[in-house]
């Protein structure tokens, strides 16, 4: 072997074919490409749902109050069929959902990537300097991680006030600490191989070995997190909305029709809870199906 | 072994001192004291009293010290709503949401702990991979719309349950308890169930890794060639081993049974704690919201430290380290 005057040559070990072996791999459980394709649909409802949606749930004006609480199937005046039902304000459920969904995805994928990102490099820079630095940051993290995230939520929730963007932020808060002790584990792990030991003898800035050679490296355990997550996030998200700290009743997420629901459901009303939650169901599920193979796949040791 | 567990306790003291901190930043420095510490309704003059009684004109350092005070004095002010000492309305509410979590932890191991066993014992069965299927859906479903669903079919289909509140309570040790008459039974039933729903999957899956991990293991083969029956050997070897993981789990669970609660009592309207946090959030009861708080971190930081201990006791290796 020729040495390489540039460094670039001593970055992640290259593996040939990695990547299209774990994705052969990934395709051969049927339960995780059917909930590849579920989530795959369900971006691309909740994408055009402007577009596809019977009626915009959000403009007052197109919602008439006589149509309020129709069974599933019924038609209003205007020739509209509901086919999921209407809720109180004569919203139709099949729209709410579809737009619910927009908001629920945007909370769980945002709050799950900021937190990730936050707590990688927190994780990464703990692991590499090592000494005081690191183990200040693991008390803090350690401290945050003994206390639920659903606590942690409404602690931030409190001090922040309601509202989509400060379910967030909480989520954000709740959550970075678990991605930054799993990449620490990782990391000290990585830190002591020699592709690590070659970038230190080229004298390489310490941020570019950090984000250059030890997080590519890191990265697996990360995904999976992060996966997970974004379901726990959609998840902490409609339960937030549904206790009347997320969303508000004017632009409902699917935690706030089945909040608005629950009133009905004890006069059997069924349809405005019913709906949105198994729309939660299958979009948590999916989610939670693809990661658990993406675990299997990428094989992460401390996850 | 008396110097780790005091130099736990000191710890477990810093933790608590250091959530003071954040929840006071919280409070005071990124929210509105004056808002959130007076109420809205208040004059002028009950305004100006007040801020002098809370000590708001004081610098912060000043303020931060005065908090400290009222900690110590568990007194936290007034609650807007009921016009009651904060801590007290908690604490009046904290056997409600006791009796919700431990009945729901003992029902995720009653029904978790067997099936777990189970799977873990028989890992090729149908059975098996039907319950660790049905696991993935208790870990999936979100805990307050599978409450609705229980409303729906128990209470207003089926009408065998109640939906709302404790029911007839019945007096033991100065406490009002539901489980000690039929009727407080039948409405503490639901949100049990509901809320053990997910720890239920939790201690499943557990028990069932902790099984396989177990079985392997030399002393397990000693003791099948030994002749010992497969009942004690599962009963004494390998459940003496699962104990550990578990007990972790159960002890930090608890905690977040507590902190959970929040969801399953805003349905039942089950009148603990959770429900009057939720309700001090929305009408922004902040002496109520600033005493739970402190509560919960109370009450976790001593969660953790009673599961130090009990690592002490159950493994003996964790008691060589502290020594060492």
């Amino acid at each position: 072997m020729t040495i390489s005057p540039f460094p670039e040559a001593y970055e992640a070990p290259p593996e040939p074919g990695r990547l299209r072996r774990q994705v052969q791999d990934f395709l051969r459980s049927p339960a995780a490409v059917a909930g590849l394709c579920l989530i795959i649909i369900i971006v691309l409802l909740a994408l055009f749902a402007p577009l596809i949606s019977p009626q915009d749930p959000y403009d007052l004006t197109q919602l008439d109050i006589l149509d309020g609480r129709l069974p599933p199937g019924s038609e209003s005046f205007s020739g509209l069929t509901y086919y999921l039902g209407t809720d109180s304000q004569g919203r139709d459920i099949l729209s709410g959902i579809l737009y619910g969904l927009r908001t629920s995805l945007t909370v769980g994928i945002l709050s799950a990537f900021a937190a990730a990102i936050i707590g990688t490099t927190v994780g990464l820079i703990a692991a590499y300097f090592g000494g005081r630095t690191e183990s200040t940051i693991m008390r803090l993290v350690d401290l945050q991680l003994s206390f639920p995230t659903i606590l942690m939520a409404l602690m931030m929730l409190a001090i922040l006030g309601k509202g989509v963007l400060n379910v967030v932020i909480a989520l954000i808060i709740a959550e970075w600490a678990t991605y930054a002790r799993t990449v620490r584990g990782t990391a000290l792990v990585e830190r002591e191989k020699e592709y690590i030991e070659a970038a230190r003898s080229f004298r390489l800035p310490g941020w570019r070995i950090l984000f250059r050679h030890l997080l590519p490296n890191c990265l697996a355990p990360v995904i999976v997190i992060a996966t997970m997550q974004v379901a726990r996030a959609i998840g902490l998200e409609a339960t937030l909305s549904f206790l009347g700290l997320g969303a508000s009743v004017t632009e409902p997420s699917l935690g706030m029709l089945i909040s608005t629901g629950y009133q009905y459901l004890l006069t059997g009303l069924y349809w405005i809870s019913f709906f949105p939650g198994i729309a939660l169901l299958i979009t948590i599920v999916s989610i939670n199906l693809v990661g658990d193979r993406l675990r299997d796949v990428l094989n992460p040791r401390n996850v | 072994m008396a110097i780790s567990l005091i130099r736990r306790l000191i710890q477990a003291l810093f933790v608590i001192l250091a959530m003071t901190v954040i929840v006071f930043v919280g409070v005071s420095v990124i929210g509105n004291p004056v808002d959130i510490l007076i109420n809205p309704d208040a004059n002028q003059a009950e305004r100006l009293r007040l801020i002098a009684h809370y000590g708001l004109d004081q610098p912060l350092w000043k303020q931060y010290l005065l908090f400290l005070q009222g900690l110590m004095h568990g007194d936290f002010g007034d609650s807007f709503v009921y016009g009651r000492p904060a801590l007290g309305l908690i604490l009046e509410r904290l056997p409600a949401t006791f009796e919700l979590a431990i009945s729901a932890l003992l029902i995720a191991i009653v029904v978790g702990l067997p099936l777990g066993l189970y799977a873990g014992l028989h890992p090729h069965r149908i059975s098996s991979r039907i319950i660790m299927s049905g696991s993935i859906l208790g870990f999936s479903l979100p805990t307050f719309w599978v409450g609705l669903m229980l409303v729906m079919v128990f209470s207003v289909e089926l009408h065998w349950l109640p939906t709302n509140g404790r029911g007839a309570t019945a007096e033991m040790l100065g406490v009002q308890w539901s489980f000690l008459t039929r009727d407080g039974l039948a409405h503490l039933l639901l949100p049990a169930f509901n809320l053990a729903l997910f720890k239920t999957s939790l201690v499943l899956r557990l028990t069932r890794a902790g099984v396989q991990e177990v079985l392997p293991q030399d002393y397990i083969k000693f003791a099948r060639a030994k002749g010992l029956a497969d009942r004690r050997i599962i009963f004494v070897h390998v459940l003496k081993n699962l104990m550990i993981p578990l007990v972790t789990i159960i002890g930090l669970e608890f905690g977040s049974l507590i902190a959970f609660s929040v969801v399953t009592e805003s349905i039942f309207a089950w009148p603990g704690m959770g429900k009057l946090i939720i309700d001090s959030i929305n009408l922004l009861d902040r002496p109520v919201i600033v005493a739970y708080l402190m509560m919960m971190v109370v009450l976790f930081v001593a969660l953790n430290f009673l599961i130090d201990v009990c690592y002490t006791l159950l493994d003996p290796r964790v008691r060589l380290d502290a020594k060492a």
